[in-house]
C-alpha cells in the first residue's frame, strides 16, 4: 500500500525507475540484515537497542583493520566486535539479570563512544576494491551484492527460526519462557545466543555500510535500532516473544525503505523526514498490533 | 420456585431465560434458563465445555447473547455490556485476582474512587479508616493498612469480595475459588459467604470440587453441551446424582477407577535426605517400579518445592537422589530430563504450556532433540508425535495446528501431561494434575495414573484432593513445613469394618483418617519448633 501511494505521488520524481529500485535495496539491505537477527532477538522474548550504534563501531574497526593488515584481518575484526559485544550484552543479561532493554541501550552509548575514540571522530577510509565489491559496492549483471547478502542471509535465518530445533527453541522461551525451562529448555543460553547473534549481524550491517561508503565512520547505522524494530514488527513479529517470521521481517525492511525512499524523494527536509518517518511508522506498527 | 412464582416477593436476583450464543459455528448455548435468588448460594455445575463460563461471561456482559432475555434484581438489562452489569449489581471474583500487589487493603477497596481531601488530594487515612470499618462491619480479619503483595490468597480473595461488596453488589460470582486457598482459607471463605447470604446476596459459586458444593450450595444448577440439565435444591442432589448429570453417564467418577494390584519392581528414584534451599528438608523417599506414592499435606508444606527439586527447577541442598541405584546430580531440569524424569507441574497455565502455540509445538517441546537430526526439525516426526500423544490421551482439539489456550483447562492438562509422556519417562511427577478441571477429565487423569504405574514407571503425585490420592497412590506421604513426616501403605488406611468392595464408604473413611494424620502432623511440627528453641 505504501509502495502504490509513492508509485502514484512520486511517478514524475522517479520512484519506480529500476535504478531508483535498486536503490531502495541498496539503502535497505543492512537494515534487513540487522532485522532478520532482531526476528530472533524479539521472539526470544528480548531486544537489541545496540544494533545501530554497534554497525558503527565494527564500520570503524573493521576499516582501521583493513588499513594494518588487509581484507582478512578487516573481516575478522569487524565480526569480532559484534561478537565481543554480543557476548557483553548476552552475559550482562542473563548472568546477572539485567533486562536487555537497559543492558543494551547503555552499549548504545559505550559502543558509539568507543567508535568516536578510536576515530578521533574521522572517517577511516578503505582503500582496497575487493572489499568495498563483495561488501556493499558491487554488482553481478545489475543484481547487487547486497541483496545477495539480504536474501541469503534471510534464506538462512528463515530456515533456522521455522525448521530447527533453536528456531524452536527461541520460540518456546518468548512464547512461556517458565513453561520452556519446565520443558529441559536452557532459555539462558538460548537468550545468550540470539543477543550474540544480533550483534555479529549488526557488525556485518556496518561493515557493508563501511564498503558500500569506502569508509568506516562512527556515524554509519545511528539510529537504525529504530528502523530495525519497527521492520520486524510490520512483518508480523510480536515484540512480546513467542511469535516471528523472517520473511515478514524482510517484506517489513523493504517496506521502511520505501519510506525513507520516498520521503526522500518528495524533497522534504532532513528534519522532516525524521518527523515523517516516524509518524508512519507507528501507524504501520500499531495497524499491524491491531491485526494480531 | 418452579412455574407458581410468587408475585408479591421481592425480585429474584438473577433471571436468565432462554439465552443462546453461538461462537462461528460451535453453539455454546442453546437456551439456557437460570434464575438465582436473592440470600442463596447458587452452585453452578458442568463439565468443561457445558457453558458454565459463556453463560457467566453473559451475565457479567462481556459476551452478549444471540437470544435471550436477562434480569438482574428486577431489572431488564436491554443493552448488555460490562458495565451494566456492574450498574445492576453483578460482581465477578476472578480465579486470577485484580488486586494491585503494590498498594495496600485500602488503597485498593477504594482503587477508582478514592477519598479525596479539600484540595483534591488524595485521603489514605481516611480511605483506611473506611476500609476498617467495611472488614469490622463484614468481620472480616484483614488489616487495611497491609499490601496486597505481603497478603495470602485466602486474605487476597477476601479483600476482593469486600472490594466488590462495597460497590453494592447484589449478585456475586466466585469461579474456582479455593483453588488457591487452604482448608483454613476455605473455612473462612465459606463463614463470610453464609454472612454474606444473610445479608441478602446472590452467591452464584462455580467450582469443581464436590465436596464444596455439598457444604455449602443451597440449590445447584447443572449445565451439559450447552444446554440446561436440572435447577433443584442441594438436599435432592446427593453427589452421585450431580456427578451423573454432569458427565451424562452412569459411573465415571473416581470411585469407578480400578485399583487392581500392580506388580512392584525395584526401586527407580530414591532420595536420601535431600533438602532444598529452603524446602524440601531432609527428605528420604523410594519410588519403585510400578508404584505411586502420594505427597498429602497443607499449602506450602513443601510437596511442590519437594518435585521442583527432583525435576532440577530448584537446586537440591543437600542430600542424594538415586535413579535405578546410580546416585546422580541434577542440576538442571535437562538433567532431570536426561534421567528420564518428568515433572507435570502445578501452574499449568505458566509453566506447562505456552498458550499462543500450537498443540504439536506444545507436545513436541521437550522431544525436540528426538523430533530432529543434527538440529533440523522434522515436521513428520514432530506430527507423528503430537498425533499419537492427542489419540492416546483423547485430547480434544480441531486439530494439532491450533494453539493450545483455545482448549478446554481439561484438554490443556493432557497436552502437559502428552508433553512429558512423548518424551518417555520412567519417573513421573505430578504436581496437583487435576486443579482446575472437570470431574470427567480428572478420572480420566487418575485411570492413567494407574495405567501408567502397569506400565512399569514410578510415579510421584501431589494433589489436595485426598479421594483422588487415596484413588492413584499405592503408598502416601504426610508432608509439613517440608519435612515428610508419615508415610502410609494405601491398604493400612482401609476399614476392616467395611465390606472391601465398597468402596464409596472405604474411600469416605480413608479421607478421614488421612485428614487427621495431616491436622496431626501440624501439631507434631509445632512442638518440634518449641523443643528446637
Amino acid at each position: 500500500m505504501i509502495f502504490a501511494i509513492f508509485a502514484l505521488t512520486l511517478n514524475d520524481k522517479g520512484f519506480l525507475n529500476p535504478n531508483n529500485l535498486l536503490n531502495i535495496v541498496r539503502q535497505t539491505a543492512m537494515i534487513a540484515v540487522m532485522a532478520i537477527a532482531m526476528t530472533f532477538v524479539l521472539s526470544s522474548g528480548e531486544i537489541d537497542l545496540s544494533v545501530g550504534a554497534v554497525a558503527g563501531l565494527a564500520s570503524v574497526t573493521a576499516a582501521m583493520a583493513i588499513a594494518a593488515g588487509g581484507i582478512f584481518f578487516g573481516v575478522a575484526a569487524g565480526l569480532a566486535t559484534g561478537i565481543a559485544v554480543g557476548v557483553f550484552n548476552g552475559l550482562l543479561t542473563t548472568r546477572i539479570g539485567i533486562p536487555s532493554f537497559l543492558t543494551t541501550l547503555a552499549m548504545m552509548g559505550i559502543a558509539k563512544g568507543v567508535a568516536m575514540w578510536i576515530s578521533g571522530t574521522a572517517a577511516v577510509p578503505i582503500i582496497n576494491p575487493g572489499y568495498s565489491w563483495l561488501f556493499g559496492g558491487g554488482s553481478i549483471g545489475i543484481v547487487p551484492v547486497l541483496l545477495l547478502w539480504m536474501l541469503g542471509l534471510g534464506a538462512v535465518g528463515h530456515f533456522v527460526l521455522k525448521r530447527t530445533t533453536f528456531g524452536r527453541r527461541v520460540l518456546a522461551t518468548g512464547g512461556g519462557e517458565t513453561a520452556a525451562r519446565y520443558s529441559g529448555i536452557d532459555t539462558s543460553s538460548v537468550k545468550f545466543r540470539v543477543l550474540v547473534i544480533s550483534s555479529m549481524a549488526a557488525a556485518l550491517a556496518g561493515m557493508l555500510y563501511a564498503g558500500r561508503l569506502q569508509s568506516g565512520r562512527f556515524q554509519l547505522g545511528e539510529g537504525d535500532e529504530l528502523s530495525v524494530i519497527a521492520a520486524a514488527v510490520l512483518g508480523g513479529t510480536s515484540l512480546f516473544g513467542g511469535y516471528g517470521t523472517v520473511i515478514g521481517t524482510i517484506v517489513g525492511a523493504l517496506m521502511i525503505g520505501l519510506i525513507n525512499n520516498g520521503l526522500i524523494l518528495m524533497g522534504l527536509e532532513f528534519s522532516q523526514q525524521l518527523i515523517a518517518r516516524g509518524g508512519i511508522i507507528i501507524l504501520a506498527v500499531a495497524l499491524s498490533q491491531k491485526r494480531n | 420456585m418452579g412455574k407458581g412464582e410468587d408475585v408479591t416477593a421481592a425480585p429474584q436476583a438473577v433471571v436468565m431465560r432462554g439465552i443462546a450464543k453461538q461462537f462461528g459455528g460451535v453453539r455454546a448455548l442453546a437456551g439456557v434458563d437460570f434464575e438465582v435468588e436473592a440470600g442463596e448460594v447458587h452452585a453452578l455445575l458442568g463439565g468443561n465445555g457445558a457453558g458454565k463460563s459463556t453463560i457467566l461471561k453473559v451475565l457479567n456482559g462481556v459476551h452478549a447473547p444471540d437470544a435471550g432475555t436477562i434480569e438482574i434484581c428486577g431489572q431488564r438489562i436491554t443493552h448488555p455490556s460490562p458495565e451494566a452489569a456492574r450498574q445492576a449489581g453483578v460482581a465477578m471474583i476472578f480465579q486470577e485476582m485484580s488486586l494491585v500487589p503494590s498498594l495496600s487493603v485500602a488503597q485498593n477497596v477504594f482503587l477508582t474512587r478514592e477519598t479525596k481531601t479539600g484540595l483534591g488530594l488524595i485521603d489514605d487515612r481516611t480511605a483506611e479508616k473506611k476500609a476498617r470499618a467495611l472488614f469490622e462491619m463484614l468481620e472480616v480479619d484483614v488489616n487495611p493498612r497491609a499490601l496486597v503483595a505481603d497478603l495470602g490468597a485466602g486474605q487476597r480473595q477476601l479483600t476482593e469480595i469486600v472490594k466488590a461488596i462495597s460497590q453494592e453488589a447484589r449478585v456475586l460470582v466466585l469461579d474456582e475459588p479455593s483453588t488457591a486457598l487452604s482448608v483454613s482459607d476455605v473455612e473462612r471463605l465459606f463463614t463470610f459467604l453464609r454472612k454474606l447470604k444473610d445479608r441478602g446476596v446472590a452467591i452464584i459459586y462455580v467450582s469443581h470440587r464436590m465436596d464444596e458444593i455439598a457444604r455449602i450450595a443451597d440449590r445447584a444448577t447443572i449445565l451439559r453441551d450447552g444446554r440446561h440439565v436440572i435447577t433443584a435444591p442441594l438436599s435432592e442432589l446427593p453427589i452421585d446424582t450431580m456427578i451423573e448429570h454432569i458427565v451424562g453417564k452412569r459411573s465415571r467418577g473416581l470411585s469407578d477407577v480400578a485399583r487392581e494390584q500392580v506388580e512392584i519392581g525395584e526401586p527407580l528414584l530414591e532420595l536420601v535426605s535431600v533438602s532444598g534451599r529452603h524446602k524440601p528438608c531432609d527428605v528420604s523417599l523410594t519410588v519403585h517400579r510400578g508404584e505411586v506414592v502420594g505427597l498429602a499435606g497443607l499449602l506450602g508444606s513443601g510437596r511442590s518445592s519437594l518435585a521442583r527439586v527432583i525435576a532440577g527447577i530448584e537446586p537440591s541442598t543437600a542430600g542424594e537422589i538415586k535413579v535405578a541405584g546410580t546416585p546422580i546430580e541434577i542440576r538442571s531440569p535437562r538433567d532431570a530430563i536426561g534421567a528420564r524424569i518428568a515433572l507435570v507441574p502445578e501452574a499449568r497455565a505458566t509453566q506447562g504450556i505456552i498458550a499462543t502455540h500450537s498443540v504439536a509445538a506444545n507436545l513436541s517441546m521437550a522431544v525436540l532433540d528426538r523430533v530432529s537430526s543434527s538440529g533440523v526439525v522434522s515436521r513428520r516426526a514432530v506430527e507423528e508425535v503430537a498425533d499419537h500423544q492427542i489419540e492416546r490421551l483423547a485430547i480434544k482439539t480441531a486439530s494439532r495446528d491450533h494453539a493450545v489456550g483455545t482448549l478446554s483447562g481439561g484438554n490443556q492438562q493432557k497436552v502437559v501431561i502428552g508433553k512429558w509422556l512423548a518424551a518417555d519417562p520412567d519417573i513421573l511427577v505430578l504436581d496437583e494434575p487435576t486443579a482446575g478441571i472437570d470431574i470427567g477429565s480428572k478420572s480420566e487423569i487418575i485411570r492413567l495414573v494407574r495405567e501408567l504405574a502397569r506400565a512399569g514407571k514410578a510415579i510421584v503425585m501431589i494433589s489436595s484432593e485426598l479421594s483422588e490420592l487415596l484413588t492413584a497412590c499405592d503408598r502416601i506421604l504426610v508432608m509439613s513445613e517440608g519435612r515428610a513426616v508419615s508415610s502410609f501403605a494405601r491398604h493400612d488406611l482401609d476399614d476392616p469394618d467395611l465390606p472391601a468392595d465398597d468402596t464409596m464408604h472405604q474411600l469416605q473413611s480413608a479421607e478421614q483418617k488421612l485428614q487427621f494424620h495431616i491436622q496431626e502432623a501440624l501439631k507434631h511440627q509445632g512442638v518440634r519448633h518449641v523443643h528446637q528453641r
